[in-house]
């Protein structure tokens, strides 16, 4: 039939499909292969950091020696090779760092606008963005804009380097003290030889006038990418912060092993979106990004943190953005759509840890499966004995586009208080024949039929992004759902 | 000029033969009315028209304008101008309907090589159906079809034929589960769309329909078969002696 040969069409161009995966040729500055106190020594000598900094990572290295890689969760891949990778890659032309936009390599700033960034600031006012980004490349910073407009309200939006030169006491103050150096494989990993990032500090009182955002790329080959970000919201401010990522088409593994830290002093409010598009692999499952992030916040007497997070992207993906909630009556939010397509493998999830009393969190997670990729929430609910009146909301829904896809719905509840009160519901379905049949008549090609219908069942999630990103959102739903359809 | 000529058409559902044979010409601008008991086939004719997968044609032909409607696909079919109206309307749950029309509109539109609409285009077009067929601004906004009545399913039908205009619609019990306001109001919209280019096959179990909306022809399915046809005397026959009487006759 004339469907089947569409889609088999389509599935031989797929790989073709990913729009981001061009490589742009720039001259770079490289660390020695490997990794060693030397390594270390390397990085934070380029970035010129102060001593505490460089205990901080050595510590963190030596930490990292003694501990093995997890094994529990549900991805499975061949052991990596610490030794065969680069762990420091910058543009060369940041020798002499750029000071303005003008001064950046025009490739650079090529790259961005071939990915739908643009940097340069009188084009994002001529856009319809409002939106102040910093622009990540392989291990630096390249580019912050806005930050002239930023600084009028005190808020600070730079690049962890740049933070750590200007900024230290902040930085010092809270750096590790969400995700402290030992916490995990990855994370220590990441706090050992972290090269950039994002760093954002909201002043009291003030509500951020604008979304801030961050474009991580990763270009260079055989480098692992290890941002760190830190988001400091002071007592009563508000922050709205975007990720996006995404990075060319290789048919080797990346690793990138990230850190996000969000501290929302009292009264405070981050909502932290992600838009996550690394290079997933071809439909074999050869090549594509290692994606395994420790992302936690911690809030403060009635502070919240709202965790929004579209993940299509990466062959691996291993996550789990979780709220510490401390404070009395704070609230921790996590909206998730998790697609994954051909050989995929998503891991992802959330914790929420109640100690303070009348603490809230909801939970609302969408996985979407297609080809023969493998998806697994994974959620915990933890409240303890002193968190009076808790109080969890976990909903759960899983959508198979095929038959051969798998999806395990993993949720821990764990309470110790006997006034909490945690409700959990889960669903898993195929998609349904009707739906598809029914925009079949009224004319709406397949694959359009698909993304409607998928965008429709993820659309309590979607209307949490940023306006300006739920397009895109839709967009890439659509996108990492080509050819999956027969 | 024929727009549709089903010839010797027999189909299959799961293995088992549903449709054993039927011929049918649909001139322009008419309207046939097909009755017949439960289970006689009637949706099942409606389904094959539209290309549902599972509805294995094993024999006949098919043309529509001219063209072997069985090679295209179902959302060819439908870009081609071929509409059902669903006995059973489908809930698609957090796709605003608003949505939904702006993008089967323009997926037709973009087939037949017209200019795309845009959201301040449409609605205008929107609005003035929703006025014609009384319909609250308020549901377009919901989720397609989701949590709608049966009544209120089955005008969205309408307004969907109405927006798309087709040149074969089939309306498959677009009358049952109305009231008898709703009854005319759909009639009306059915009406409307009456045209020496439009012509439509309707689909009910009560003549009721059939003083507003008034057939050129009638036919009886049963078991698969087209087993009598005549004009609209035949629906009032029917209604006075029952399926049994005539099909009885016939067999
Ligand atoms: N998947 C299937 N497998 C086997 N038989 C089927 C299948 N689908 C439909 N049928 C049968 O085909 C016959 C025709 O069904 P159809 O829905 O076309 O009837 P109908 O004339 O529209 O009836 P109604 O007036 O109740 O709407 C019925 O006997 C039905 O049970
Ligand atoms: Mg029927």
């Amino acid at each position: 039939m004339a469907i089947a040969q569409e889609t088999i069409e389509s599935v031989g161009q797929a790989t073709d499909k990913y729009k981001y995966g061009f490589i742009t040729e720039i001259e770079m500055d490289r660390a020695p292969k490997g990794l060693s106190e030397d390594t270390i020594r390397f990085i934070s000598a380029k970035k010129e950091e102060p001593e505490w900094l460089l205990e901080w990572r050595l510590k963190a290295y030596r930490h990292w020696l003694t501990m093995k890689e997890p094994t529990w969760a549900r991805v499975g891949y061949p052991p990596i090779d610490y030794q065969d990778s680069y762990y420091y890659s910058a543009p060369k032309s940041d020798a002499d760092r750029p000071k303005s936009l003008d001064e950046i390599d025009p490739k650079l700033l090529e790259t961005y606008e071939k990915l739908g960034i643009p940097l340069k600031e009188q084009e994002v006012l001529a856009g319809v963005r409002n939106v102040a980004i910093d622009a990540v490349f392989d291990s630096v910073s390249v580019a912050t804009t806005f930050k002239d407009r930023l600084e009028k309200d005190g808020v600070i939006f730079c690049s962890i380097s740049e933070a750590v030169k200007k900024h230290p006491e902040l930085v010092k103050k809270y750096i590790g003290s969400v995700v402290p150096y030992s916490d995990n494989f990855f994370a220590t990993l990441n706090s050992a030889v972290f090269t950039d990032g994002s760093f954002c500090y909201i002043p009291k009182g003030v509500r951020c006038p604008m979304e801030l955002s961050t474009y991580f790329r990763i270009n260079a080959s055989e480098t692992g990418q290890f941002e760190r970000t830190l988001i400091i919201a002071d007592e009563g401010s508000y922050v709205s912060y975007l990720e996006g990522c995404t990075a060319p088409q290789r048919d080797e593994n990346q690793l990138h092993a990230a850190v996000v830290e969000l501290v929302a002093l009292d009264d405070a409010e981050i909502k932290y979106s992600t838009v996550q598009n690394w290079y997933p692999g071809d439909e074999e499952g050869v090549g594509g990004i290692y994606n395994f992030v420790t992302k936690r916040g911690v809030c403060e007497k009635r502070a919240k943190i709202s965790w929004t997070q579209v993940e299509t992207g990466s062959a691996i993906t291993w996550k789990y953005p979780s709220c510490i909630l401390k404070g009395d009556d704070s609230v921790g939010e996590f909206f998730s759509i998790a697609i994954t397509n051909n050989r995929q493998q998503a891991d992802t999830g959330t914790k929420m840890l109640h100690i303070g009393k009348n603490t809230r969190s909801r939970i609302i997670a969408k996985g979407i499966s297609a080809g023969k990729s493998q998806s697994t929430y994974r959620g915990q609910v933890r409240i303890n004995a002193m968190a009076e009146g808790a109080n969890n909301y976990t909903k759960c829904d899983n959508l198979l586009i095929v038959d051969q896809c798998r999806v395990h719905p993993l949720p821990y509840i764990e309470s110790k208080n006997r006034s909490a009160r945690v409700e959990h519901e889960a669903t898993t379905s195929k998609i349904s024949d009707d739906q598809l049949f029914y925009c079949l008549q009224r004319g709406i090609p397949q694959e359009d039929a698909l993304t409607l219908i998928v965008n429709g069942f993820c659309r309590e999630v979607l209307q949490e992004l940023p306006m300006e990103f739920a397009v895109e959102a839709q967009k890439l739903v659509g996108i990492s759902l080509e050819g999956s359809v027969g | 000029m024929s727009i549709l000529s089903i010839k010797n058409l027999h189909a299959e559902v799961d293995g088992k033969e549903i449709l054993k044979g039927i011929d049918l010409e649909i001139g322009a601008g008419e309207i046939h009315a097909i009755m017949g008991p439960n289970g006689s086939g009637k949706s099942t004719l409606s389904y094959t028209l539209a290309g549902r997968e599972g509805y294995k044609v094993t024999k006949g032909e098919v043309r529509y304008q001219g063209k072997d409607l069985l090679e295209m696909l179902p959302e060819e079919r439908a870009q081609a101008g071929v509409f059902l109206a669903f006995q059973y309307p489908v809930e698609i749950p957090g796709v605003p309907t608003v949505t939904f029309l702006k993008q089967a509109m323009n997926s037709v539109r973009k087939a037949r090589g017209e200019k795309q609409l845009d959201a301040f285009e449409f609605k205008k077009l929107m609005d003035a159906r929703l006025k014609e067929l009384n319909i609250v601004n308020d549901m377009v906004r919901r989720a397609l079809n989701t949590g709608f009545s049966g009544g209120e399913k089955k005008r969205m039908e309408v307004l969907q034929m109405a927006l798309l205009e087709p040149t074969l619609a089939i309306l498959d019990e677009t009358d049952s589960g109305l009231d008898i306001d709703a009854l005319k109001t759909v009639a009306d919209g059915v009406n409307a769309l009456r045209g020496a280019d439009r012509s439509m096959l309707v689909i009910t179990h009560y003549q009721r329909l059939l003083d507003y909306i008034v057939p050129d022809h009638v036919h009886v399915l049963f078991e698969g078969r087209i087993v009598r046809s005549g004009d609209k005397s035949l629906a009032l026959e029917l209604e006075e002696k029952g399926y049994t009487d005539i099909t009885g006759a016939a067999a």
